[in-house]
């Protein structure tokens, strides 16, 4: 099965805004706002001007926080991008 | 003179706003709210003298409508989002379009739900890709429900739960069981891209839509805000393009939309000054009661003339269902408890 | 609309319509202490009226409206018109206001600065700020505060307060008799009386304040003070909040910057005694 792949919003669509334990996700396009926790923000964050799959943000994120990019991180990942494009916040590439 | 003679001559440049006192803002912004028109009155006074309070409210509402309208055209762009990949064509309706389009109605406009036409055979396609993106049912009665299906010219209305906005599907511009058929092959046909590449209706279809919706789709209830709709409309139109009156006409007989469209512009030309070619710059004596029933509203803001509205009631049910139909929808309306004669109050 | 009246309570002007003349006169009694300018053209529309001709006098009904119109709400019985023209005045506000940010809290004042109180009906917010503005603070309002996007500034929107049920009698005992509005008894949230705010509260209705301490009251239980985050405040303001959707990026703006600034709490109390002693402390901590 092909992964399917997802690109990040325009620079200046959003912004992010951390307030403690939640972020809070203004997204101009669509003038919604979100209200995410971990790892959300630093899917988002890895996510560059070129469309990309689960798993290649997992391996990202994997180097970026020292972690094992094991087949359980593809998933979770690949789970929460799904989410996030239902929000908009990530399209269908 | 009513308020809402006050505000058809405000919107058409007839009346100086400097030359209203407070007790006539009360009544004009009263009514305007009731009519859902007070942003795009913000729009039309945005250069006028105006007291200070009421500069501030207009300044609010243009805001507010901003706003608004991006959120509208969001929910158009997801809208695509779970269309595109079925290859489901779809052209963009009403609001919508004319805030997509960049046309002047659009300032400030109130839009409601997003209104789109698809070709009939895609119908049950769209309905899918609409549920799995997370749209839902709106409506659970079967009776209505099979209603919309078979007679209405729309899928019974979807609800998108996360955005709460509701997305109106349909096939064609009027319902099956309308006296009058348009064509909505033609349409889909010779929509026309925006920048942003949505599609929308051609300059005179959109302009039959605009009548047919007016007055021959429900009984004029708001029908000063598609009245103004249609004035811009046709002003933008015919200023880009001279033959643009002809070829309305063409278009207008080519879905038997021929007396909707002219009684608009005239009824255009009455109440906001709309300059009409001289073919087009006749008069109809029953003209009047449209008027009447367009201007129907009290000072503060409540729906007037009740008979009147009793009368256009009963001529939308009777233009939109052949006779027997219309007996037995009533009757079953009727024994559920619903009233068509409930109201008497406004909203917004 | 046989009678009607123009209120003015904060930024907004009513102009209040209605098929019986009690509630009028109702709400001119209470209001006689604000201040009215007749040429000032209404921002929002009230109407209380009979749903059929003959029911002004066959058991008189009142049905709350104007600009916007709960559908399917019931009426109240002619004798609580107050209370209709009052739950009008604040559907108005709630569903048309677009200029501040709104929030279902109450707030009060001291040097320019406020605490708001952010809680549902019963969480004891109107009481705790009515009590607290017989004290040595403005009362800004018990139902809606203002925030200015663009400044964040606090606005008050000090209309007539509305006590309920025990709150009467811990208010009528420390207030002068003509403050008090009639006693609405058997309302479908209780009895109810109107308090007229402070002369310094009217006065000074314009003025800003700046958001300095943000509480979420729950009244009744022990005495409890448990720190908010940013996050969870965020959450439940924009819950608090008719009118966050509508403001879009600005309403954003100012509830950020809100959270950020206020330090906020969740707290819960036996009494008002108790109450007002919380805020008290809480105040002094947060403003050092």
């Amino acid at each position: 099965m092909i992964e399917p792949r997802y690109r990040a919003a325009p620079p200046e669509a959003l912004r992010v805004e951390p307030l403690g334990d939640l972020t809070a996700i203004f997204d101009r396009r669509s003038v919604q706002t979100h209200l995410v926790v971990s790892p959300m923000p630093e899917i988002l964050a890895a996510m560059d001007d070129e469309p990309c799959d689960a798993a290649t943000l997992a391996a990202r994120l994997a180097a970026e926080f020292e972690v094992e990019a094991e087949g359980d991180v593809g998933a979770i990942v690949a789970e929460r991008l799904h989410e996030l494009a239902a929000l908009g916040l990530v399209a269908p590439a | 003179m009513s308020a809402m003679q006050v505000l058809a001559e405000l919107f058409a440049g007839r009346r100086d706003p400097a030359g209203l006192i407070p007790r006539d803002w009360d009544g004009v912004i009263g009514v305007a709210r009731a009519e859902a028109m007070l942003a795009t009155l913000a729009h039309r006074l945005a250069d006028a003298v105006l007291p200070g309070p009421v500069a501030s409210l207009l300044a609010d509402q243009r805001r507010a409508a901003a706003v608004a309208t991006k959120q509208a055209l969001w929910e158009a762009e997801m809208a695509r989002r779970a269309l595109a990949p079925e290859r489901i064509e779809f052209v963009l309706l009403k609001g919508t379009a004319y805030a997509a389009a960049g046309l002047s109605c659009a300032a400030g406009r109130q839009i409601g739900d997003l209104d789109i036409l698809v070709g009939w055979q895609d119908l049950a396609r769209a309905e899918n890709a609409l549920l799995k993106a997370g749209w839902e049912w709106v409506k659970s009665d079967p009776y209505d429900d099979a209603y919309y299906r078979e007679h209405m010219h729309e899928l019974p209305p979807l609800i998108h739960g996360g955005r709460d906005r509701m997305i109106d599907v349909h096939h064609t511009i009027l319902p099956r069981t309308h006296r009058k058929t348009p064509d909505p092959l033609a349409m889909l046909a010779d929509a026309v891209p925006t920048a942003e590449g949505f599609a929308v209706l051609c300059p005179t279809d959109m302009v039959c839509h605009c009548a047919a919706h007016l007055l021959a789709d429900g009984d004029l209830q708001g029908g000063l805000r598609n009245l103004w709709d249609y004035h811009r409309l046709v002003s933008d139109f015919a200023a880009a393009d001279p033959g643009f009156w002809g070829k309305l006409d063409g278009r207008a007989d080519q879905h038997g939309l021929r007396s909707e469209v002219r009684r608009a512009a005239r009824l255009a030309r009455d109440l906001y000054g709309t300059a009409l070619p001289s073919g087009w710059d006749s008069h109809d004596t029953t003209d009047g009661w449209f008027r009447r029933r367009l201007l129907a509203r009290d000072d503060w803001g409540r729906p007037s003339d009740f008979l009147l509205q009793q009368a256009f009631y009963i001529r939308s049910h009777w233009l939109r269902m052949p006779p027997a139909m219309l007996a037995r929808h009533l009757w079953t309306k009727w024994r559920k408890g619903h009233n068509p004669a409930s109201s008497g109050t406004s909203s917004a | 609309m046989r009678r009607s009246t123009r209120i003015a309570v904060g930024p907004v002007q009513f102009r209040v319509g209605s098929d019986w003349a009690a509630p009028v006169a109702a709400l001119d009694r209470l209001y006689a202490a604000y201040p009215n300018d007749p040429a000032r053209p209404a921002d929002a529309t009230v109407r209380l009226f009979a749903a059929r001709p003959w029911r002004r006098w066959l058991r008189p009904s009142v049905h709350i409206g104007g600009d916007y119109v709960v559908p399917d709400a019931l009426p109240l019985p002619l004798s609580m018109g107050l209370l209709a023209a009052e739950m009008g005045m604040n559907l108005q506000v709630a569903l048309g206001w677009r200029r501040h940010l709104l929030l279902h809290a109450s707030a009060v004042a001291r040097d320019g600065r406020a605490v708001i109180m952010s809680g549902v009906s019963g969480s004891g917010k109107s009481t705790l700020a009515a009590l607290l503005g017989e004290g040595d603070w403005r009362l800004m309002g018990d139902e809606f505060t203002l925030i200015a996007p663009d400044s964040g500034d606090a606005f008050a929107f000090p209309r007539a307060v509305s006590l309920k049920n025990q709150a009467i009698a811990e208010l009528a005992g420390r207030v002068e008799p003509e403050r008090l509005g009639p006693l609405l008894a058997g309302t479908p949230k209780g009895d109810i009386r109107h308090l007229v705010p402070r002369a310094n509260a009217i006065e000074a209705m314009h003025e800003p304040a700046r958001p300095a301490l943000l509480l979420f009251p729950r009244f009744g239980g022990d005495m409890a003070i448990e720190p908010m985050g940013a996050g969870e405040a965020f959450v439940r303001l924009t819950e608090a909040s008719t009118n966050y959707i509508a403001l879009g990026e600005a309403g954003f703006d100012a509830l950020t910057r809100l959270v950020r600034e206020m330090p906020a709490f969740a707290i819960a109390y036996p009494d008002s005694a108790s109450g007002m002693a919380l805020v008290e402390d809480l105040w002094a901590e947060a403003v050092r």
